[in-house]
């Protein structure tokens, strides 16, 4: 021991303390790291083959035995698993006919059979994932940021209220006030029916939360003014106007007029 | 004397022995109003225009018109921190900050409306009853002008808080500018001052919306109303009414009180209003940014049709003289407006000539009497209903699921197929009710009762019309059509003008055809007999056997003991026949 203690001082000696540090730790994560990943690999592949099964089942005749689309549907390399979930849990997929725009509607599938499509799908070729639980924390989020951003790129489908609009030939863009956080997020990363892709690359996950934290603030908020009318701008405030306001002004008038008896 | 009797006359006399308002007063105050609940459209305007005026005034305290770009600290949570003009940021203040500033500006706003549509209305009422006939033709284009004056101060108000909607407005306003050949251009750099949007133009048009379009409207309408005064109201034709009398009760104290409390029920029907339900969120549009432009975009609802006119026209646009003519949006936005306004200008003069009419007229037509006329008035609105429709097509298509390609085709065929239609529809029900008239006149008003004559007929009992119902029918001038004009004079000279004048009789002809003419005074007679003698019936049956002598075996109509007349026979016979559900025991 003496001579360790001598040597304490080594100039090298706190190079060398670091190093071993270092490997220890660095070698114990390694480790148990490898082997929680040979069991998560274990249950990702149960999954998967769950989801293949699913797919084989109740995608392919559309989109092919291997995912690779057919004349009646599109191929699904590459679309990722947030394409996935958002088609399925919004009830869009499996199309119940063909349409214009697939509507959407009560999902055919659980979650958990959602999930596996999803991985199966993403286990052919790598696509956006489905955001993660710190994708869609927003408590951080600039709701007014998200609202310039809302106005930019979005509002001029979905209206500024978000209630929805018409595209051509009886295609829209639907009301997002139902919509959850995470399948707008979705919507964001993988472009559904006629949205354009707002890629990670394009709008920034932080760019993502400003927006969904708008939508949020706008759909939490009371109307200031009273009865929003349906929020459809000035068509349901004419609309009102012709049916109560002037109606309303008409009847002071034959009450006015009216002969006393 | 009491008091304040005291204190009102010791004032009137002092403003009597200076002004010599006495006479004027005594006169005015004692001025006769005809009494209908549909003179008083015309009064809705202008109580809406008083709101208008006086929330404008409190609004103007707190807006800024100004193009300054700043950045939003206000309460507006979603909007904090944003880059805007100082006129959209005043906008928010007013409508989060200011004590009862949002109440306010949605009082305006409703009122607003309410002003143009209660135009409107007062509009169609004067063209429907035929009150814009000699000699108020006058005040019937003022109250054009004021029509259009209030769109424009409408649209002015619409467009100044610069939010995203009212700038989308503008940037239209522009584009329809810009269609105008030659000039368009230049109007439009004269107007913004340069590109669009540019920083000049929210404060001229706030000096055009609080200045210069109210000092317009106010003086045309205190012309609108001396003019009422000096040519005296119109009325509804009415037992005792003449085109040289008016029928109705004096200013004071009648009306006053009338239109005082009227004022006070149209306030508060526009407060109620505004205080339930919202209008014109600015905080969720956001600012106007150029580059940006929401899904739903509407104009307000009076210039719907111009918006709808936009959104049906189809693509047309030429090259002549190495220039792109744009039609597209000259013709919807500009001809089409223009066109409408002049023919609601000219129309009366229209009138006047194809009936060789310049007497006057202060009773009042009912539309049935004027089938060509209600028929072009339902067409104008049918026209204007499918245009504002179509300015809403975009919400249509996703409300009902509809495809907007397919729905601007129909509303495109509705534009010009239904109005035609309308026309052809409202004249056949006004001739089917002129009919109707007729016969009210010549037979009586139907009574639903059945009278079995001792000889086995039956017939319906007619009784007379009451007095307002006859002064009514009564009233229905018939004007013959414009005569065909001879091409050649006796001498055998040709007639310069045969072509022109032929053109005029055939227009008065299709405006006149199939005229119901109303009864002559002999068949009026007669039909009074007729009444007469059916009333008789309905006298004690011992009466008329008295007089006449019915029925063909020589049988008695009364026996003694029996009721005496036919009802009262009826009456007795359900006694005796009691129905057995009706019998409460």
């Amino acid at each position: 021991m003496k001579t360790l203690a001598r040597k304490r001082r080594h100039p090298a000696a706190l190079v060398v303390l670091l190093l071993l540090g270092l490997l220890v730790t660095g070698g114990a994560y390694a480790v148990t790291n490898s082997l929680t990943e040979a069991k998560s690999a274990e249950q990702d592949q149960a999954l998967i083959d769950e989801g293949r099964q699913l797919f084989l089942e109740g995608c392919s005749s559309c989109h092919g035995n291997q995912g690779t689309g057919t004349e009646t549907g599109p191929s699904l390399i590459g679309v990722g698993a947030a394409n996935v979930h958002f088609q399925m849990a919004t009830g869009r997929m499996p199309l119940a006919g063909p349409a214009v725009q697939a509507p959407s509607k009560t999902p055919e599938y659980d979650e958990q059979q959602i999930a596996a499509i999803a991985s199966y799908i993403a286990s052919l070729a790598p696509g956006p994932a489905i955001p993660s639980a710190a994708d869609l924390n927003t408590s951080e989020a600039d709701a007014a940021e998200g609202g310039e951003l809302f106005r930019a790129n979005c509002a001029q489908c979905h209206q500024a209220s978000f209630q929805g609009g018409a595209l051509n030939d009886g295609r829209h863009a639907p009301n997002l006030t139902p919509v959850s956080d995470q399948l707008i997020f979705e919507a964001m990363l993988s472009g559904p029916q006629n949205m354009p892709v707002f890629s990670d690359s394009s709008l920034p996950v932080e760019d993502k939360q400003a927006i969904i934290a708008y939508i949020n603030e706008l759909r939490e908020a009371p109307a200031p003014g009273g009865w929003a009318l349906g929020s459809f701008g000035p068509v349901t405030e004419g609309l009102f106007f012709w049916t109560v306001g002037i109606a309303a002004a008409i009847a002071c008038a034959v009450w006015i007029g009216a002969k006393v008896r | 004397m009491s008091k304040a009797e005291e204190l009102g006359g010791g004032l009137a006399t002092f403003v009597d022995e200076r002004t010599g308002s006495n006479a004027w007063m005594r006169k005015n105050l004692n001025k006769v109003f005809p009494d209908h609940w549909s003179f008083m459209l015309g009064e809705v305007a202008l109580y809406s225009f008083i709101v208008v005026l006086i929330t404008g005034v409190y609004l103007s305290l707190f807006f800024r018109p100004d193009m300054t770009e700043v950045i939003y600290q206000g309460p507006y949570v979603p909007l904090k921190g944003v880059q805007m003009s100082d006129a959209f940021n005043s906008a928010l203040e007013i409508s989060f900050e200011v004590r009862g500033g949002l109440l306010m500006r949605q009082i305006h706003h409703w009122s607003a409306l309410l002003f143009i549509g209660a135009v409107v209305v007062h509009m169609f009422r004067v063209f429907f009853t035929g009150a814009f006939r000699k000699p108020r033709e006058m005040n019937w284009t003022i109250g054009v002008t004021l029509a259009l004056m209030t769109i424009f101060a409408g649209f002015s108000g619409y467009s100044l808080p610069d939010d995203l909607v009212s700038g989308t407005g503008l940037r239209i306003a522009e584009g329809i500018m810009l269609s105008i050949p030659v000039v368009g251009t230049w109007a439009s750099f004269l107007l913004f001052g340069g590109e669009f949007p540019g920083t000049d133009f929210i404060s001229r048009l706030y000096g055009i919306h609080i200045l210069l379009l109210p000092g317009i409207i106010l003086a045309l309408v205190t012309v609108h109303l001396i003019l009422v005064w000096h040519q005296k109201h119109t009325q509804f034709a009415g037992p005792g009414r003449t085109n040289k009398n008016v029928v109705g009760y004096p200013l004071m104290p009648v009306y006053m009180a009338k239109a005082g409390g009227f004022f006070f029920l149209i306030f508060g029907v526009i407060v109620l209003i505004s205080a339930l339900v919202q209008i014109n969120p600015i905080w969720t549009f956001g600012p106007y940014v150029p580059d940006q432009v929401g899904a739903g975009t509407q104009p307000d609802w009076y210039a719907g049709w111009m918006d709808g006119a936009l959104r049906l026209f189809p693509p047309t646009e030429f090259r002549l003289f190495g220039y792109t003519w744009v039609m597209n949006i000259f013709i919807p936005a500009l001809i089409i407006p223009g066109l409408v306004s002049i023919s609601a200008y000219i129309y009366p003069w229209l009138e006047a000539k194809v009936k060789k009419d310049d007497r006057e007229h202060h009773i009042l037509d009912r539309p049935r009497d004027a089938p060509t006329r209600t028929g072009l008035g339902v067409m104008a609105i049918t026209f204007y209903v499918v245009l504002a429709i179509a300015a809403g097509n975009d919400l249509i298509a996703i409300g009902f699921d509809l495809s907007i390609n397919e729905l601007i085709w129909w509303l495109r065929i509705a534009t010009i197929v239904l109005p035609p239609i309308a026309f052809l529809v409202t004249r056949r029900i006004c001739l089917s009710l002129q009919r109707r008239d007729r016969e009210k006149l010549t037979h009586g008003r139907e009574t639903g009762r059945i009278l079995r004559l001792p000889h086995g007929e039956f017939i319906e009992v007619h009784a007379p019309l009451n007095a307002d119902e006859r002064a009514k029918i009564e009233a229905k001038v018939d004007v013959e059509a414009l005569p065909e004009p001879a091409e050649n004079d006796e001498s055998g000279v040709r007639n310069p003008d045969f072509k022109k004048e032929r053109r005029w009789s055939k227009l008065s002809g299709w405006f006149w055809r199939n005229n119901i003419e109303k009864p002559t005074d002999h068949e009026i007679e007669h039909g009074d007999e007729h009444i007469a003698e059916q009333v008789e019936l309905e006298k004690p049956l011992r009466e008329i056997e008295d007089k006449v002598v019915i029925g063909h075996d020589g049988s008695t109509l009364h026996h003694p003991g029996q009721p005496e007349t036919n009802k009262e026979q009826y009456e007795q016979w359900v006694k005796d026949h009691p129905h057995p559900k009706s019998d409460p025991s």
